[in-house]
């Protein structure tokens, strides 16, 4: 609402504005992207792009390689500059790697307590690795562990922060299909627990769905389709995860046969985006 | 052949007159020799002299080596600064400038510690240099994604991460500085195993001469017995390290 106020000593008319207390007032997203281009050289990575992720929604980013997928991650991670574009994310966010970067000379423990301040570091990193399993090596050094154990001390070293916002940048890409599942299963009850937003960069499409409130498909630097998951967890079986993932892999170009019933579950909301739609 | 049996021919060689003392005395005359001058005081005081002289060009050489190569490694203007003259003077043998150190630091102890602190200095340099450009960029991008910066980000991810190169560095400077000892302490010393070894010489004791060099060697394995410790110590999470 405007509203006109005539100052008469100065014989101009201002206007001011007044904002209108709505009643339903969304809920602030914890994340939130506006038009943001990022180019390096004459190459445009992400062109225009909006996002919003809602506090407490896992949000799954799907793309191919090359897609620009890992560059937003790291726009909102923080890493890159945005230069003074429409960026909004928390101050509290973490990031978990595709490898664990640890640091090969700090004990577990202290790669987890890293930049941490407080006598209660050790006790902080401890219930950290107690939550992903790991509680019994904190005094082990990194070179020891799995890549399924380091993934895990890279998810406490995140998880110790309480982010607003957790970023993972294909965590699970480089661990064998069990400890796959079972990172899945450890990551869903990390989230239920702590509810941070999350943003899962992936390029594994059952990943996504498996996981995700909702899947964004990243394209040519734009949002492509957007598919939201409304399916309980676990969701594996589900004909509606297969019509789903049929029609995400369509999207990162992809194409299946037919199935033999087609089902009627699910929307796909699709931007016109000329070329990510071939 | 074994070391013994070759000790043993040695000492028969010595004793049947193949081997003249003034050539190479015989080993039982060297234990004496070393013994007497054990004894005496002469081996441990001149021993320290030389230990002194290493230590004191080695610490400089070590200070200045790491702070130029943490100037030039952390810094880009650091770098534009330091890196080129320093890979410029390198190319040049320590041991060539001991006539011009002595026009300018005279016949002292200055020209010895002075050859000493340049010689260790590259190998420190160098290697520091190239392990804090070595560290990997994905741990430091981590580490700042954590929240580090600054000093922390330099003490608990750059310098840790360059220990490994910085002792490599270590042991050549070791290496190095006692090899500038050897010849530097045969310019005019009044004390020290160079200058005993440069007695002895005019007056053929070559069992001095050997008892002199045998020192040399075991302080050599002393010096790199230390830096090994310090490795097991520093970099126990090493994975060669953590088997052992």
């Amino acid at each position: 609402m405007n509203q006109v106020v005539y100052k008469p000593n100065r014989g101009e008319p201002t206007v001011i504005q007044i904002e209108a207390p709505s009643p339903a007032a969304p809920v602030e997203p914890a994340v939130r992207v506006r038009n943001f281009t990022r180019r390096f050289g004459e190459t445009v990575v992400l062109r225009d792009l909006d996002v919003d992720i809602a506090p407490g929604e896992f949000v799954a980013l799907l793309g191919r390689s090359g897609s620009g997928k890992t560059t937003l991650l790291r726009t909102l991670a923080g890493l890159d500059p945005i230069d003074g574009q429409d960026v909004r994310a928390p101050e509290s966010r973490a990031v978990v790697y595709q490898d664990a970067r640890l640091l090969p000379w700090k004990r577990i423990w202290r790669n987890v307590a890293l930049g941490l301040s407080g006598s209660d570091a050790r006790a902080r990193a401890e219930a950290a690795l107690t939550e992903v399993g790991l509680g019994h090596r904190m005094d082990v050094w990194p070179s020891t562990l799995s890549g399924g154990e380091s993934q895990r001390a890279a998810i406490a070293r995140a998880l110790v922060r309480e982010p607003k916002l957790l970023l993972l940048d294909e965590p699970f890409a480089a661990v064998d299909a069990l400890t796959r599942i079972r990172m899945h299963e450890l990551v869903l009850s990390l989230w239920r627990t702590h509810a941070p937003a999350v943003l899962l960069v992936t390029h594994d499409v059952d990943e996504a769905i498996t996981l995700a409130d909702r899947v964004l498909v990243l394209d040519g630097g734009r949002i492509a389709a957007e598919e939201r998951i409304d399916l309980a967890r676990p969701r594996e079986g589900s004909p509606t995860f297969q019509a789903i993932r049929r029609r995400l892999l369509r999207h990162l170009g992809v194409e299946l046969a037919a199935p033999a019933a087609p089902s009627p579950e699910g929307e796909l909301v699709a931007y016109p985006t000329g070329e990510a739609l071939s | 052949m074994s070391p013994l049996l070759l000790i043993a021919l040695w000492e028969l060689g010595s004793r049947a007159g193949v081997i003249p003392a003034h050539i190479l005395a015989a080993p039982s005359s060297v234990v004496k020799t070393a013994w007497d001058m054990i004894v005496s005081g002469e081996l441990p005081s001149n021993m320290l002299v030389s230990l002194g002289r290493a230590l004191a060009g080695l610490a400089i050489g070590v200070t200045l080596g790491s702070a130029l190569a943490v100037t030039a490694g952390l810094t880009r203007a650091g770098e534009n600064a330091v890196d080129p003259p320093i890979q410029m003077l390198r190319t040049l043998p320590s041991l060539a400038l001991s006539p011009l150190f002595i026009v300018w630091f005279g016949i002292g102890e200055t020209p010895k510690i002075a050859l000493i602190a340049l010689g260790t200095m590259f190998p420190i340099y160098l290697n520091l240099y190239n392990g804090i450009r070595g560290v990997d960029p994905k741990l430091i991008e981590a580490a700042r994604s954590f929240g580090l910066k600054g000093w922390d980000l330099i003490a608990e991810v750059i310098l840790p991460g360059a220990l490994p190169s910085f002792l490599l560095g270590l042991r050549f400077a070791l290496a190095g500085s006692w090899l500038i000892l050897v010849v530097a302490e045969q310019i005019n010393a009044s004390a020290g195993l160079g200058y005993l070894i440069n007695n002895a010489r005019d007056f053929s004791r070559t069992d001095v001469i050997v008892v002199c060099l045998l020192v040399y060697a075991l302080l050599g394995l002393a010096a790199d017995a230390v830096v090994r410790a310090i490795e097991r110590r520093a970099l126990a999470w090493r994975p060669s390290f953590i088997k052992s």
